[in-house]
């Protein structure tokens, strides 16, 4: 069995059972926040997709600096899939923290660094999949798409100083600011670290199949486009 | 390059076509976001003249920005250019100096009018201004230069470019607003100089990116 095979067996089932065990850890094992209450179980699901949508925006990073180094069509497809999943997550990120926010905070949204930097960072990606969505298949607009998937990461450093130039009041619960971690229950570190694989795996699965999809829709326009010549 | 340079800044100043159509419309703009905040709050204050200034200066220099390369598309003059022995790369700082020097004109004559109306005091901090403003516009000059050359040749070009370049652009307007309002409240370049210390690693950023990567936008 050649590893794309296993990957496409195994890997639908361990995202399946992750997913069990991280529900598990989170309503079961973690136990209830003394002063936030329940609301607080949302931060393990907040967390982890922020964590997959960096990953996803590295990735697209990354696949895109490959693609234009190697000109090789399997990168350009991985960075598309890579910025979609990372936009999904991304928007989940944006969605769960108003949720905690409301309750917590008192409002909706804030104008805190977080918040913003991660607002910025979706909307260079939406911007993305839009130049996608618009721009067609030619080779040329892949080169484009790979240029602005890298000039979105190379902005991360000035856009996470540029937003601390804001008053912030987001809770830095994995380092404080005394340098210690915030999280000193065993259950809610077991939560976290279960949902943040979980969620990376997942991650991994759609990344995975999406570019497939892609490859196989590609490959069948190719087909088309031979069939129209002769 | 200088050669490049000196053709664009020929045809621009023999039609004044790109500045006249962007100067009136970042003027419209600025009187707009005047009678919005007039209307909204009465008095307004400096924070809001920044915020103003510079949506102005970004949506009409886009504009600018994208009439630089529309000028190369119509007869398909951008393909001469890249034929004949020059760099893309030299090709794009051309464009940058001449887009950077536009911009630095069409404030010129906003910042008067912006004094006038919003009551913004220009006049004690006119040099750290200018300080503030060119480094801005460096830094958007070389997102939007870059990305100008894409969605010219996109099929929504006039939308294409905006929904592009501003998303990137957002920390340069945290920065460049904050330092603008900095030194029109008489806080001098000191009070200014975190963000002005950001701008200019945005502006070497994205100069250094634009410079090594528009080869691979312009070439078919």
């Amino acid at each position: 069995m050649r590893a794309r095979d296993i990957l496409d067996r195994w890997l639908p089932w361990a995202v399946g059972l992750a997913m069990i065990a991280a529900l598990y850890c989170i309503f079961l094992v973690a136990p209830t926040e003394r002063e936030q209450g329940v609301v607080q179980r949302i931060f393990y699901f907040h967390v982890s997709s922020a964590w997959t949508a960096f990953a996803g925006f590295a990735t697209v990073a990354l696949s895109s600096a490959l693609f234009l180094w190697s000109g090789r069509q399997r990168w350009d497809q991985v960075a598309r899939s890579a910025a979609e999943v990372g936009v999904l997550f991304c928007t989940f990120v944006l969605i769960t923290g108003p949720i905690w926010a409301k309750p917590i905070w008192g409002t909706w949204w804030q104008w805190d660094p977080r918040l913003t930097q991660t607002l910025i960072l979706w909307a260079i990606y939406v911007s993305y999949l839009t130049l996608r969505a618009f721009g067609g298949g030619e080779d040329v607009v892949r080169r484009w798409a790979a240029v602005l998937g890298i000039f979105g990461v190379i902005g991360i450093p000035i856009i996470i100083v540029s937003v601390r130039l804001l008053p912030g009041m987001h809770p830095a619960v994995l380092v404080t600011r005394k340098g210690t971690s915030g999280l000193v229950d065993p259950g809610m570190r077991l939560a976290l670290a279960v949902t943040g694989l979980t969620f990376l795996l997942l991650f991994g699965w759609l990344v995975h199949v999406r570019t497939r999809i892609q490859r196989v829709s590609e490959g069948l326009e190719g087909m088309r486009a031979d069939l129209d010549a002769g | 390059m200088l050669a490049i340079l000196w053709k664009d800044l020929r045809i621009e100043w023999r039609t004044k076509e790109m500045l006249t159509s962007f100067v009136v419309l970042a003027v419209l703009l600025v009187l707009t976001l005047s009678f919005a905040s007039q209307a909204a709050m009465g008095r307004v204050s400096t924070s809001r003249v920044a915020g103003a200034l510079w949506v102005s200066f970004l949506f009409a220099g886009m504009l600018g920005i994208q009439r630089s390369f529309l000028l190369e598309r119509e007869n398909e003059c951008i393909t001469g250019l890249l034929a004949s022995p020059v760099e893309a790369a030299e090709v794009f700082l051309a464009k940058l100096v001449g887009n950077v020097m536009l911009l630095g004109i069409m404030q010129a004559l906003i910042l008067p009018l912006a004094a006038l109306f919003l009551g913004a005091r220009i006049g004690d901090s006119l040099p750290a201004l200018a300080l503030v403003l060119g480094l801005g516009n460096l830094g958007f000059a070389a997102v939007a230069t870059f990305f100008a050359a894409v969605a010219v040749r996109t099929r929504s070009r006039e939308v294409m470019l905006p929904l592009l370049v501003l998303p990137l652009l957002l920390p340069l307007v945290i920065l460049a607003v904050r330092a603008t309002a900095t030194v029109l409240d008489g806080g001098g370049l000191a009070g200014a100089s975190p963000a002005l210390a950001y701008l200019v690693a945005f502006d070497a950023i994205y100069c250094t990116a634009g410079w090594l990567l528009f080869e691979f936008v312009v070439r078919e």
